[in-house]
């Protein structure tokens, strides 16, 4: 769900799933991963319930389909590998059409369609519906360690300035008649690359001074702690509740 | 004359490789004073500026901030009295959010609630920029940035503001827009900046730092006027732009 892109990803509203706070999302989607991930790939009638409940919790977001379905399109490496399973995996043959498939690939290929579809798919609701920032701000609630927090948010808020510094850099080189077309243009991109990488590393620096300048002491202070009331967090619980339940009437059938 | 609030005595410094910036710097600012810092590159001015809160610890000589010397023990409070607007805001605006960044200063003095809310409120209104609280930096023009960038300091409500090359990247108006926020403050003001126009425009007094020493302090119109002085320290006024020909601000 990289937050880096969330200015591609985040769709402005005011939905009932833009509204729940940020933390309450996060756990709310790992819940929901997990719970998908721990079920046998053989139960379908499990994932039958599960592609629902998440389409449900999609149109609570009030986004497009058409917006999500263009965000798919992150799947496509893992859509590939799973369209590959069936032939290059071992084992027991079955003949579908003219082709011979190994059964275990096949099934392996489903779980990992499966999965990971439904996993894109409610990672994409938290995405939509959340700011990169208040993802960050989320994670910090949730008390994961403060450092990473800080180089999180630094990502979410630098992100667009090295892109930035980045695009500039190109224009800069195709301006002198550069063009990346073979293998003899790597050094250059790799220089370019090293530039970009001094550069920033200098504004690393810049920013502490800057930081320090206003008094920082080594930790970011908390002053707006993000809260959940408890209805917020039912209605976020719906969704992982709702595949948990799932989850248990199908292995107890 | 009142006790000044910037106090910088006989201060030399030299960085860990060697290279001295700085060879015995003199520099008094008084309570409401708005003076220039001019020099050309390379001068000292940013190792100064970062000498005055206590970033570069002198290596001889001292700082005092009204009175108070910028020491280990005091950095806290110097750093409230001193704030610094660096060059560039994206250095400058670190925080997710406009609200988030002008808080970042009166959050690490302690302050939370309603009292930091009415500051970073305050401090926004300052430079007009409350109708932004809640956008993302990089969602600002260079000259809002800016301007927050401004404000974040502005926060901590300090006693001498410090810029950095405040015109610097600013379209006309931008500057112009910025030259009426930093006259309407009340605030001491010690301005760094190759912008000669903008320096008489605002600023009353100018210092002169050259190869790390003062070499003028006086009103900023006899400094800029004296060819001699602006030749030696590679200071050269804009095409068209004679102070002895436009009448003081």
């Amino acid at each position: 769900m990289g937050a880096g892109h969330g200015h591609h990803l985040h769709f402005h509203g005011h939905s009932l799933a833009h509204r729940l706070p940020a933390h309450a999302k996060l756990v709310a989607l790992l819940g929901f991963v997990v719970t998908v991930v721990l079920t046998p790939r053989t139960a379908f009638a499990a994932y039958a319930v599960y592609l629902p409940l998440v389409l449900v919790a999609q149109r609570c977001s009030r986004v497009p389909f058409g917006y999500y379905a263009k965000r798919m399109v992150v799947e496509v490496p893992f859509v590939v590998f799973a369209l590959l399973m069936p032939f290059v995996a071992t084992g027991p043959r079955v003949e579908v059409g003219p082709l011979r498939l190994s059964e275990s690939g096949l099934l392996s290929a489903w779980a990992l369609l499966a999965k990971g579809t439904l996993g894109v798919m409610a990672s994409l609701v938290l995405a939509t519906t959340t700011e990169p920032r208040h993802i960050v701000g989320g994670l910090e609630r949730l008390r994961l360690p403060d450092q990473l927090v800080q180089i999180m948010g630094f990502m979410v808020r630098y992100l667009e300035v090295v892109t930035g510094e980045m695009a500039r850099m190109k224009v800069a080189r195709e301006s002198r008649g550069f063009q990346a077309r073979s293998i003899r243009s790597w050094p250059v991109l790799a220089t370019t690359a090293g530039a970009l990488f001094i550069r920033s590393y200098e504004r690393g620096e810049r920013v502490h001074l800057a930081m320090l300048s206003r008094g920082y002491t080594g930790q970011l202070p908390v002053t707006r702690p993000m809260t959940a009331t408890a209805e917020q967090w039912r209605r976020a619980g719906m969704l992982p509740a709702a595949a948990l339940a799932t989850l248990l009437v199908a292995v107890a059938l | 004359m009142s006790a000044p609030i910037l106090d910088v005595q006989g201060l030399a410094y030299a960085y860990p490789d060697g290279h001295q910036a700085l060879f015995g710097v003199n520099l008094h600012v008084h309570q409401g004073e708005r003076v220039a810092l001019l020099g050309p590159n390379g001068a000292g001015k940013t190792t100064l500026v970062l000498h005055l809160n206590g970033i570069l610890t002198a290596g001889a000589g001292s700082v005092s901030v009204s009175g108070m010397p910028v020491a280990k023990e005091n950095l806290m409070e110097i750093r409230r009295r001193v704030g610094v607007v660096f060059q560039d805001p994206d250095d400058q605006l670190f925080m997710p959010s406009v609200r988030a960044d002008v808080e970042f200063g009166p959050a690490n003095l302690g302050l939370r609630g309603a009292a930091l809310e009415a500051r970073v409120v305050a401090a926004l209104d300052q430079v007009g920029m409350v109708d932004y609280i809640d956008r993302p930096p990089h969602h600002l023009s260079f000259g809002q940035r800016r301007r927050v960038a401004v404000a974040t300091v502005l926060a901590m409500e300090p006693e001498i503001l410090v810029l950095d090359e405040p015109s610097s990247n600013l379209d006309p108006a931008s500057r112009r827009e910025l030259a009426d926020i930093v006259r309407s403050l009340d605030v001491t003001v010690l301005m760094v900046t190759h912008d000669l126009p903008y320096a008489y425009e605002l600023c009353s007094r100018s210092v002169v730092l050259s190869d790390g020493v003062v070499v003028a302090d006086g009103p900023t119109r006899d400094v800029l006027t004296d060819d001699a002085l602006m030749s030696a320290h590679r200071l050269e006024l804009p095409f068209g732009f004679d102070p002895r020909t436009i009448p003081a601000p």
